[in-house]
């Protein structure tokens, strides 16, 4: 496991969706190298990978109140400053939050992260 | 020998689309024409030769793991059934008999997708259609929170954005496309209009959207980040259109406000039929999710987080569903029926899953089907064994098997547990 990088952690809104290569991976088989690494990125916009002081492919711990993952870094333009993206799958549900409100669905989406580099 | 298989239809998103061809040889899918890549990667990746169940881990007879299977979920005093979204209706039923024999939960994967859009239903009502309407009328459409560019490839050709029809001749350049997400996502870098709703702001959103379909002004500014100019535009083609529809994704169900969020858009939609025709729909993920619903219904009266445990059908989103009973530690035994909890449900749902005995039926050897204490390789439906489907707007379609079957159903391995489950 990656140590967080000293500096500022910054609050983020954490979102998890499908993603073309995840739904790619998934058919060639959940146990493959290629699924974890379809599963394991974070999609940041630039000016937040910026901020983080990264580059594309290094990694980024993010914490929520319900747990602590780390994933690689991806750019991805269309995301607002601080929303980060992760795709649907096992990286991303140690961040859900399993409060479902009485209606049976957690947040898979809109969960409050705190994002920094890793070392 | 090589032979072809037409109008196939494709499980693995909500569109079922009925045309795909496949060429096979012998027992083998070596083509796949009209797929998109989620599709291509159903058909191209099947692999029909894990033909033995196992017992932990270890190879066993068929007899033997149903008796171990049977065991486990009569002895359990909780035990859950979940899951039946990618699988056969003929299946969904038995597995529901199969709840009501041992008296257990029974959720499909609904309750992490649409779930709160059933919910939002039972107080609203369904403002609904069939694909074939939106395809032949609809000159407004509006993807709310939903990404069909990537997670329902070929909804655009087929049903909605890109198809001439009766009403829309001109295709594409006949309707008009509106995208509201949090992100600018490939669905909404296609759109005429974007409008990029902040985090958690759908609501707020959806209830200035209905003011100023009433003719009420705001005092605001804007609403959900976007402001109340661009609002009144939208509004103003929505009541100008012929026939507007809006197709909603999990933006909606997953975020704050979930089931209310589903709420307020049906009662927009309502409000916008005083003006002209609207519908909703949502986009249905998984190929037979929109089954699991309707079977459910039949049988139990509810959707979905059902329970049996006093003999008859108790319904309790946040009690009976999945993430509840697992992450609160109730369930003592899991059958997964077609899905993959491992990979999809919170961390703490998972744990739990990993220390209580679980029954995986599944034509694939998931994760969930990895840890299994017992897993049992089926058939695929539509692929090697036949049934029923219904797609994202509620039309069953039939299944073909193209392939000729070496593995039992999923049907007919839960007739198998549920036999055993008697003779305990
Ligand atoms: S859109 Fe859905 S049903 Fe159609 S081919 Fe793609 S995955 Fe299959």
């Amino acid at each position: 496991m990656s140590k967080e990088k000293n500096g500022k952690e910054i609050v983020c809104t954490m979102i998890s969706g499908r993603t073309l290569e995840q739904a790619k991976e998934m058919h060639s088989g959940k146990n493959s190298k290629s699924y974890s690494e379809a599963v394991g990125k974070v999609y940041v916009s630039p000016l937040l990978l910026n901020e983080l002081g990264l580059a594309e492919g290094e990694k980024i711990v993010l914490k929520s109140s319900f747990g602590r993952a780390e994933a690689r870094a991806y750019v991805d333009p269309g995301l607002p400053h601080f929303v980060v993206f992760i795709p649907m799958g096992p990286v991303a549900n140690l961040l859900v939050g399993y409060e479902t409100e009485g209606t049976g669905m957690p947040s898979f989406k809109g969960v409050q992260v705190e994002v920094c580099g890793a070392c | 020998m090589l032979t072809k298989a037409k109008d196939v239809v494709c499980t693995f998103c909500g569109c079922l689309c009925d045309d795909i061809i496949l060429t096979l040889d012998e027992n083998r899918i070596v083509r796949v024409e009209r797929a998109c890549a989620n599709g291509m990667g159903l058909f191209k990746n099947y692999n029909p030769d894990l033909l033995s169940p196992k017992i932990r881990g270890k190879e066993a007879s068929w007899e033997k793991a149903i008796k171990e299977a049977s065991e486990i979920l009569s002895s359990a005093k909780y035990p859950l059934i979940y899951g039946l979204s990618s699988t056969s209706s003929e299946a969904q039923r038995v597995s529901v008999k199969l709840a009501e024999a041992l008296g257990a939960s029974i959720d499909s994967t609904s309750s992490v997708c649409h779930g709160p859009t059933g919910l939002a239903m039972q107080f609203v009502g369904e403002p609904t259609c069939t694909l074939g309407e939106i395809k032949n009328r609809a000159d407004l459409l509006i993807f709310w929170g939903c990404n069909p560019i990537v997670s329902h490839s070929r909804h655009f050709a087929r049903y909605s954005v890109m198809p001439k029809g009766r009403f829309v001749q001109d295709g594409r350049k006949g309707r008009k496309m509106v995208v509201i997400d949090v992100r600018l996502t490939q669905t909404a870098r296609v759109a005429d209009v974007f409008l990029q709703v902040k985090p958690g702001g759908d609501f707020e959103l959806l209830v200035a959207l209905k003011a100023l379909v009433k003719g009420k002004s705001l005092d605001a500014v804007e609403a959900g980040g976007i402001s109340t100019k661009v609002l009144q535009e939208l509004v103003t083609d929505m009541k100008a259109c012929r026939y507007g529809m809006i197709f909603f994704g999990m933006g909606l169900t997953m975020t704050k406000g979930r089931d209310l969020n589903v709420r307020e858009l049906f009662s927009l939609v309502k409000e916008l039929n005083d003006h002209t025709k609207f519908s909703a729909l949502p986009m249905r993920g998984h190929g037979n999710v929109t089954g699991a619903d309707q079977v459910m219904s039949w049988l139990c009266g509810y959707p979905f987080a059902v329970n049996f445990s006093k003999g008859y059908p108790r319904y309790g989103p946040g009690e009976f569903s999945v993430v509840d009973l697992l992450c609160n530690k109730e369930t003592d035994a899991l059958l997964v029926l077609a899905s993959d909890p491992v990979a999809h449900l919170p961390s703490k749902a998972v744990d739990h899953i990993m220390e209580i005995p679980t029954i995986v039926i599944d034509p694939a050897e998931s994760l969930s089907a990895k840890k299994a204490t017992v897993y049992f390789p089926t058939a695929m439906y539509g692929v090697d064994c036949e049934g029923t489907a219904y797609r994202m707007d509620g039309v069953p379609l039939r299944l073909k098997a193209p392939m000729k079957g070496n593995r039992p159903s999923d049907e007919e391995v839960l007739e198998a547990i549920l036999e055993g489950v008697r003779r305990c």
